[in-house]
């Protein structure tokens, strides 16, 4: 379990999915968000670990924390610039 | 000379300010350098396995902020087929590391039945780990705006016609791809 609690305004339920839909559809949810909201993100896909830092270095959002609840991955991406 | 606030932040930068220099920095990388969000890719495969890569990266290249081409090109067209659900196929003969519940010599592999028998069985296992099917990917692809461009001349070759394929696809040679490669620092050849 997480030591802070995050706030998120928005949740994206992407477990089962596979590579490439976690990233596309997180990508998709942060285009709905106003900068500096916050999108908790579920997923099953252990490639997601490699895969939501990465995209969010690249498309200059920050991952702000995430942890593992039992088989699922929790990230907590925070939208950044205007 | 440095105003006070300046000053300030050159000497205690707090976590606000080292965001907004990195987003400027990035923001000027980015204008300077148009090749970094670009990716050009070819498709030249036919079958069902190798139609996954060039869409997996294409339309994850787009979810990443890249503008992004695929150039279908020779039996890559198949894939943007309006019938590629039938025209996607994959086979264990000539392919050794197909993974096959039994060893299999060539000569049983080569019997009829054992290509659509290697077909159903990739696709079942990529419906039950939950891998998005080519119409799903080809749908993503086409709403994150990634460009789809069929090769005019092998479509000539195959006596393709242009209705042949999905809505969206654009038709080109390999000048369009190259007018889109130029300008990509990732290009790769499937």
């Amino acid at each position: 379990m997480p030591d802070t609690q995050i706030n998120a305004d928005e949740v994206l339920d992407a477990r089962l999915l596979s590579c490439p839909m976690p990233v596309v559809k997180t990508a998709k949810a942060i285009k709905a968000l106003a900068p500096g909201q916050v999108l908790k993100l579920m997923a099953t896909d252990r490639g997601s670990i490699a895969d939501i830092p990465a995209w969010a270095g690249s498309t200059g959002n920050t991952l702000l924390e995430w942890h593992e609840e039992g088989d699922t991955l929790v990230f907590y991406v925070r939208k950044e610039g205007a | 000379m440095l105003d006070e606030q300046a000053r300030a932040t050159m000497l205690a930068p707090t976590e606000e300010d080292i965001r907004r220099i990195v987003r400027s920095e990035l923001d000027r990388a980015a204008k300077q350098e148009a090749a970094a969000g670009k990716a050009a890719f070819i498709a030249s495969k036919g079958t069902l396995d190798w139609a996954y890569p060039p869409l997996i990266l294409a339309t994850a290249a787009a979810a990443s902020g890249i503008e992004s081409s695929v150039f279908f090109t020779f039996y890559g067209l198949n894939i943007i087929h309006k019938d590629f659900e039938r025209l996607l196929k994959v086979t264990p003969l000539g392919n050794p590391a197909m993974p096959m519940p039994v060893t299999m010599p060539n000569f049983v592999l080569g019997l009829p039945g054992m290509g659509p028998l290697a077909t159903k069985m990739m696709k079942s296992k990529f419906t039950a780990k939950h891998v998005a099917g080519i119409g799903e990917l080809l749908d993503t692809a086409k709403e994150l705006e990634v460009r789809l461009i069929a090769c005019e001349m092998t479509v000539d070759v195959f006596g393709y016609a242009h209705e042949d394929f999905i809505d969206g696809v654009e038709f080109g040679g390999a000048a369009a791809f190259l007018a889109e490669a130029r300008h990509a620092h990732v290009t790769l050849f499937i």
